[in-house]
């Protein structure tokens, strides 16, 4: 390598180190105001360099607010939305790539049709399905609608249908169904994407907003994105509070994130349907 | 007799196995949306029954302002966010891939960090940076404009910024599928291409930026689907205002619907959004298929 291609290298690095100190700045500066105190924040001497650490509006967050309430309701819609649209686009997908059945072709056209539909437009008539149901402030109402997810159909038919027939004849030989085919052959073969999705399936349900801060009204059945707003109408402009609030109801889906990285970039890339 | 039933056992199996998603399809997806339609023709409340009066909704509609304001609001989003998103993102993914071994590893990490956070938690951080008084960014602003600027209460500060809030939060999502879309092209191409003599610029518009084209496709049409649903960031950040400035149709099908309980007036909002959005992205879609077929 030349002189001039290296130093090229070093100022395309340093470019781009510096745009993601950029790019990272606003979680920094959550995080500095939040272990300040409330006076510390406001004052003029508080510059860009944590100079306290106070753990103070942290514990406030956790204990005076409904906090530990709006992690059970997240943590309990999103583990239930994950398993059942998983097992039901396992199956649905399992029949679609390997079962031949009047109306097929359709299910997969209306899968496909589904994708394209913007869910967001439908949650009047959502609502009033859920009043009817009595469903309004409760889990089952948070949950329902958010287990039409078509995309794990369409991704577990295409893993689906590569799995080679061979693989088939085995069970079918011993005397298995379809269920055995499916549970003991498709699923094992299929782990990686099945994780995959799973992980996909759980960060959108966490991180949800516009259909639970219709469905619930009540502040303890609220989950995290939507409680953590509430906090702000309660407290008026207290910053440190605020910014513990917000890096609380971040935090595990974060942490999660940066443990499992690979795997979740990887998800992400195999269910927009960019990596094979 | 036995091809029959067995047949038949295959019918019933399945049945079963579709049968999960099929009936909950049906139930918070088929119904609402058959119900939305039918909602449209009567001036119902949100919750009891109202009475059919036809076409009443979307005439109504065609002469309320508030609705064409949304209307270009949204469109004005679009432009704000779409086609910067997209931009930003292939030049991110191009510094990233680059890199290579952990400084890659910790770059990505960055920059896809902002997306895995839920929007209230994005809104909350870019607030308490933008706030008038007290805003880390302030002094940027009155560098630039020679005071502090409440961005979120001026009509013509307010949709750029939710437009930069947005882009921060989800670019990580497109530079990851450029990166994903750049790790498939194959290095025997810039191999080759480098043994012909190319330059660095000519591998990027005869290799790089052909082959790059499908996801650009891609990332291309799920934000402009994405940007047109916009509801959770101006709700939070500014609520519509100020003057309706940052007014959407989501937003209007809300208000409609949730505080001013006119659910067959919303209901013909969310369908007329419904369809903007199903056409809009249809055209999209294949206008910039033709584009890459002629590449």
């Amino acid at each position: 390598m030349t002189t001039t291609r290296r130093i090229e290298n070093l100022i395309m690095t340093g470019l781009t180190c510096l745009g993601a100190a950029i790019w990272f700045f606003p979680i920094y500066w959550a995080f500095v105001t939040s272990i300040r105190s409330e006076d510390r924040v406001v004052s003029d001497e508080a510059g860009l360099i944590p100079d306290e650490f106070n753990l103070g509006s942290y514990i406030d967050a956790l204990f005076n607010t409904q906090m530990l309430n709006w992690y059970l309701n997240s943590i309990v819609t999103s583990v239930v939305i994950t398993v059942v649209v998983i097992i039901s686009g396992m199956m649905c997908a399992y029949a679609i790539s390997q079962l031949r059945f009047a109306g097929r072709r359709l299910l997969y056209v209306v899968v496909l049709g589904s994708f394209m539909v913007p869910t967001q437009a439908l949650v009047v008539t959502q609502f009033i399905l859920m009043d009817t149901l009595g469903a309004i402030n409760t889990w089952t109402g948070i949950i329902l609608p958010q287990l039409i997810v078509p995309v794990v159909i369409i991704v577990y038919k295409q893993f689906f249908d590569a799995v080679p027939k061979e693989m088939r004849e085995a069970v079918v030989l011993d005397g298995g169904g379809e269920y055995s085919l499916l549970f003991r052959i498709y699923l094992p073969l299929n782990w990686g994407i099945t994780t995959a999705l799973a992980i996909v399936t759980f960060i959108m349900s966490w991180n949800q907003f516009f259909w639970p801060f219709l469905v619930v009204t009540t502040e303890d059945m609220m989950t995290i994105p939507v409680g953590i707003t509430q906090v702000n109408d309660a407290f008026g402009v207290f910053y440190a509070r605020l910014m513990s609030v917000a890096l609380l109801g971040a935090a595990p889906v974060a942490i999660a994130y940066l443990i499992f990285q690979k795997r979740v970039t990887e998800a992400v890339m195999i269910s927009s349907g960019v990596k094979g | 007799m036995a091809m029959l039933t067995n047949r038949r056992k295959n019918f019933v199996v399945a049945m079963s196995l579709i049968a999960p998603f099929v009936l909950i399809f049906a139930l918070v997806f088929l119904y609402p949306t058959i119900r939305m339609v039918q909602l449209s023709f009567t001036e119902g409340p949100l919750i009891g029954q109202g009475q059919w009066i036809g076409l009443e909704n979307y005439r109504e509609l065609l002469t309320d302002n508030l609705f064409y304001t949304s209307l270009k609001n949204n469109g004005y989003f679009v432009l704000l966010t779409v086609v910067p998103t997209t931009v930003l993102a292939l030049l991110i993914a191009l510094a990233v891939n680059r890199l290579s071994g952990r400084l890659q590893a910790v770059m990505l990490m960055i920059f896809f960090l902002p997306y895995i956070l839920p929007v209230s938690v994005v809104t909350m951080i870019w607030a308490w940076m933008l706030d008038f008084q007290f805003g880390i960014l302030q002094p940027v602003f009155a560098f630039f404009t020679g005071k502090p600027v409440p961005v979120f209460k001026n009509p013509s500060w307010v949709m750029p910024m939710v437009a930069v809030v947005t882009i921060w939060w989800t670019n990580g999502f497109n530079v990851l599928l450029f990166i994903a879309g750049l790790r498939n092209i194959p290095s025997e191409l810039y191999e080759a291409s480098a043994l012909d003599g190319a330059t660095k610029r000519q591998q990027f518009f005869r290799v790089t930026w052909p082959l790059l084209w499908p996801v650009t496709t891609l990332v291309l049409t799920l934000q402009l689907i994405l940007q047109l649903k916009i509801f959770d960031q101006v709700y939070l950040l500014s609520n519509g205002g100020p003057f309706n400035s940052s007014y959407v149709l989501l937003l209007m099908v809300y208000r409609e619907a949730f505080q001013l309980n006119h659910g067959g007036y919303a209901s013909a909002i969310a369908l007329v959004l419904f369809l903007v959005i199903v056409v809009v992205s249809v055209l999209q879609f294949q206008l910039l298929r033709a584009g890459g077929k002629r590449q």
